[in-house]
C-alpha cells in the first residue's frame, strides 16, 4: 500500500503529465491550446530533464498530433496527446482514424467551449461531439480520478485496441491545485506492464493497414469495434479491481449519492456533481427522497450499473453541458433511451453550465424542483439559469 | 531526342529479382506513379515502411485483406502524411530500431494542398524520414481536378477551359528549399539512373528528405499509355522538369542540362494542353524559361 509521502500537490493537467510519465510513454504529440498547455508543457520539462525517455513532438495542429500519435501507437509504441475545444475539432477526422486503425493512443481532454464565440472556459461540448468516434470516454472530478483514470486508460485501451480520453474540466480542474498521491514508479510498472501488440507495422512481417474495405467486409469491422466496446465493460471493471488492490483507491462507472430509497434524481458528469450532493443533502433535510449520480465512464455507456442503480419509478433529471442542437442534451436524450420504460422512469434533459456558467448548488436545487413541481419539459429542453 | 547508353548499375537494379508492387495492382495503363513507384522500391529495398494518404496509389496497393506493396503499408488521411511518418519514425527509434526507413509516399494533392502545412512543419523540425510526392499535376485519383501543381491553364474538370487555372504550378522546390532540409531532390521516371542514384543517396542520407517524382498519369493528362515514358522525358528535355538536387536548401546542382526540345513537343503529347493557341504555348514557354534560368544562376553559383 501507499504512504502518505507520496502525496504531492499538484493541478488536474499536472496530475496528466506525471501519470503518462510513470506510464512510461514512448512517443508524445501535441500542440498547444489553452487550457490544455501546461500538461505538454509540463511533459517536454520531463523530457528534457530526463525524468521521462520519450520522443517529444510539437506538432503544427492537433489533426497532426492525432497522426503522429497514430503512427507511433502502429509501431507498437505507447502514444499520447493532449487538447482541448478547437484542438478536439480539428482532430476529428484522425479520431475516427484512430478507432478504426484499431490504435490505443491516450488523449487528456481538457473540456473547454467551442467557438464562435470565443471563451476557454469549460463545458462538455467539444467531446461530447465526439461520442460517435468509437473513442473511450472517462469523465473527472478530481486530480487523483484524474491520475488514475490516465493509467487506467492505458492498460484498458491496450487491451481491447480502442483509443480513450480523459476528460477534465477546463480551470476547475486543469489549474487547480489539490492533493495527489502518485504510486511509487515500480507499483506503475507493475500494473501496467510494457505494451505488447498482436500486429504491428514491421518490415519482418508485411501488412497493409487501412486500405479500401468493399461491403463484403467493412460493417465486419465495424461490428468489431462494437464487439471491443463491450468487452472493455468488463476490461474496465477488471482494471478498477486491479488499481484497486494496488493503490487502495477505487474508480467507479458511476458514483452514487444517497441515492438507495431516491424518489428524484439528478446526474451529470464532471465536478459539477458537487453542486449536486449539496443539493441533494439540503433537499434531504426537508425530508424529500432527493439523490444524485455522477457518471465517470461515459464510453462505453455503463448501461447495466446505471440501470441497477436508478431506483424503479423515479424521476431522473440529466444535467447537460452540451447541447445536441434541435433536440436535448446528448447524455439526457441517451439516458433516457436506456431507462424507460420497463423501470418506469421518468427522465427530463437539463442544459446548465455552458461556457463556464457556474453550475451552483442553487441551480441543481431549481433542477430538483422543477421535476418535484411537474414543471419540468418531458420531451423538450429544459434551460437551466437562462435569461429568456 | 539524346540516346544516352544505358548505365550498368541501372540494368542490374532495375533487373533484380521482385520487389513490388507486385503484378496484379491496381495501377491504369501507363501509370506513371506505378513506374516511379517500382524504381523506388529498386532503389531503397524493403526494410522500409510506407505511408500513403488518399491518392491513386492508395487504390493501387489493393483492397483488403490484399497488398501489391510487399513492404508494410499504413493508409492514412488525405492531410495527415507527413506526421504520420514522423509518429512511426518516433515509435522505431523509442523502442530501439534505428534502422528501418519510413517514406511518406504522397501525390501533389497532399503535398502541394492539403497536407502542406504538415509537411511543412515535418521539414521544419527535420524529421528522419524520405517523403516522396509523386505529381501527376491535379487530383486524378477523384476524377482530374485542378491542385495548386496543375499548371497554368490546363484543362481539368474544375478548370475547364472556358474558365482556365490563371496561377502558375506552386514552385514546391523552393518552398522545401526555404526550409534548409538536407536534400531535395526531382527525379523522372524518364532518367532511370538519375532516379535510382537520387533515391539511393536520400536513403543514407539523415533528416528529413524530399523527392519530387513527375508521374505523368494517361487518363488525367490526357495521352496514350504508351507515351508515360515519352511525356516524362519531354518533360525534362524540355525543361519543363527539370532535374536537379539541393543540398541543405542552398547547394543546387542540375544533374541533366538538356539540350531544349521545343516545349510544344512536351504539349501536344497531352490532350489536356489541346486548346492551346500560340500565345498560350509562348506564356507556358516563358514560365519556364524563367524558372530555367533562375536555377540555373542558382546551379552557376555554386560552381
Amino acid at each position: 500500500m501507499i504512504s502518505e509521502e507520496h502525496r504531492i500537490a499538484i493541478t488536474g493537467n499536472q496530475a496528466i503529465a506525471h501519470a503518462v510519465r510513470m506510464a512510461r510513454i514512448h512517443v508524445v504529440a501535441a500542440y498547444p491550446i489553452t487550457p490544455q498547455t501546461s500538461v505538454v508543457e509540463e511533459i517536454a520539462e520531463f523530457c528534457a530533464a530526463g525524468k521521462m525517455d520519450a520522443k517529444f513532438i510539437q506538432t503544427e495542429s492537433e489533426h497532426s498530433s492525432m497522426s503522429a500519435c497514430i503512427g507511433a501507437s502502429m509501431t507498437g509504441a505507447r502514444a499520447f496527446t493532449a487538447t482541448s475545444s478547437q484542438g478536439l475539432a480539428l482532430m476529428h477526422e484522425m479520431l475516427h482514424w484512430a478507432v478504426g486503425a484499431r490504435t490505443p493512443v491516450i488523449l487528456g481532454e481538457v473540456n473547454r467551449a467551442l467557438a464562435a464565440p470565443w471563451t476557454i472556459l469549460t463545458d462538455q461540448s467539444d467531446s461530447m461531439a465526439q461520442r460517435d468516434t468509437g473513442w473511450m470516454q472517462f469523465y473527472c472530478a478530481n486530480n487523483q480520478e484524474v491520475f488514475d483514470s490516465t493509467l487506467l486508460a492505458f492498460k484498458v485501451a491496450e487491451q481491447v485496441l480502442l483509443p480513450a480520453m480523459v476528460v477534465l474540466d477546463a480551470f476547475v480542474l486543469s489549474h487547480s491545485t489539490e492533493a495527489v498521491i502518485l504510486p511509487p514508479q515500480d507499483l506503475v510498472d507493475e500494473y501496467l506492464p510494457p505494451r505488447e501488440t498482436p500486429v504491428k507495422l514491421d518490415p519482418d512481417e508485411p501488412h497493409a493497414f487501412g486500405g479500401m474495405m468493399f461491403p463484403d467486409v467493412f460493417m465486419e469491422q465495424r461490428y468489431k469495434i462494437e464487439q471491443s466496446m463491450d468487452i472493455a465493460k468488463e476490461v474496465i471493471l477488471s482494471e478498477i479491481e486491479e488499481w484497486e488492490k494496488a493503490t487502495g483507491r477505487q474508480l467507479k462507472p458511476l458514483y452514487p449519492y444517497r441515492i438507495d430509497d431516491a424518489e428524484v434524481v439528478v446526474m451529470c458528469l464532471g465536478t459539477a456533481f458537487g453542486s449536486v450532493r449539496y443539493a441533494v443533502d439540503k433537499l434531504r433535510k426537508e425530508g424529500i427522497k432527493a439523490g444524485g449520480i455522477r457518471m465517470w465512464q461515459y464510453r462505453p455507456f455503463p448501461i447495466k450499473q446505471l440501470k441497477e442503480l436508478i431506483p424503479e419509478g423515479s424521476q431522473v433529471g440529466v444535467i447537460d453541458r452540451a447541447v445536441s442542437f434541435g433536440i436535448s442534451g446528448p447524455v439526457g436524450s441517451e439516458v433516457k433511451s436506456v431507462l424507460s420504460p420497463e423501470s418506469r422512469n421518468s427522465v427530463y434533459g437539463f442544459i446548465a453550465g455552458l461556457g463556464g456558467r457556474e453550475i451552483q448548488p442553487e441551480s441543481v436545487e431549481s433542477v430538483f424542483r422543477a421535476m418535484l413541481e411537474g414543471s419540468a419539459d418531458p420531451v423538450g429542453i429544459n434551460w437551466v439559469d437562462v435569461r429568456k | 531526342m539524346i540516346i544516352r547508353e544505358p548505365n550498368k548499375a541501372t540494368v542490374n537494379i532495375l533487373g533484380k529479382d521482385h520487389s513490388g508492387p507486385s503484378g496484379g495492382h491496381l495501377a491504369c495503363q501507363g501509370c506513371g506513379g506505378a513506374l516511379s513507384l517500382r524504381m523506388a522500391l529498386k532503389a531503397i529495398g524493403n526494410r522500409c515502411i510506407f505511408v500513403i494518404p488518399a491518392c491513386c496509389m492508395a487504390v493501387i496497393d489493393g483492397p483488403f485483406p490484399v497488398s501489391s506493396l510487399g513492404v508494410p503499408l499504413m493508409h492514412i488521411a488525405f492531410g495527415a502524411t507527413a506526421p504520420t511518418a514522423t509518429g512511426i519514425k518516433a515509435g522505431l527509434t523509442t523502442q530501439g530500431d534505428n534502422e528501418t526507413l519510413v517514406v511518406a509516399w504522397a501525390g501533389d494533392g497532399a503535398t502541394f494542398d492539403i497536407g502542406l502545412g504538415a509537411v511543412s512543419a515535418a521539414a521544419d523540425r527535420n524529421d528522419d524520414y524520405l517523403y516522396v510526392c509523386y505529381d501527376n499535376e491535379a487530383y486524378m485519383n477523384t476524377g482530374i481536378q485542378q491542385s495548386g501543381a496543375t499548371p497554368k491553364a490546363a484543362w481539368t474538370t474544375t478548370t475547364p477551359n472556358k474558365k482556365p487555372k490563371t496561377s502558375i504550378k506552386k514552385d514546391i522546390i523552393s518552398i522545401m528549399a526555404a526550409h534548409r532540409i538536407p536534400y531535395i531532390a526531382t527525379a523522372s521516371p524518364s532518367h532511370p539512373d538519375d532516379f535510382l542514384r537520387k533515391f539511393q543517396k536520400a536513403k543514407e542520407i539523415k533528416g528529413f528528405r524530399f523527392l519530387h517524382v513527375f508521374a505523368p498519369c494517361p487518363p488525367g493528362q490526357r495521352f496514350e499509355e504508351k507515351n508515360t515514358v515519352k511525356v516524362a522525358r519531354n518533360a525534362v528535355e524540355s525543361r519543363v522538369f527539370p532535374l536537379l538536387e539541393i543540398e541543405n536548401g542552398e547547394k543546387l546542382t542540375l544533374t541533366d542540362i538538356p539540350d531544349p526540345i521545343p516545349i510544344k513537343e512536351y504539349l501536344e503529347l497531352q490532350n489536356r494542353f489541346a486548346h492551346f493557341k500560340n500565345e498560350d504555348i509562348e506564356a507556358f514557354e516563358k514560365n519556364i524559361e524563367k524558372r530555367w534560368q533562375e536555377l540555373s544562376e542558382w546551379n552557376r553559383k555554386q560552381t
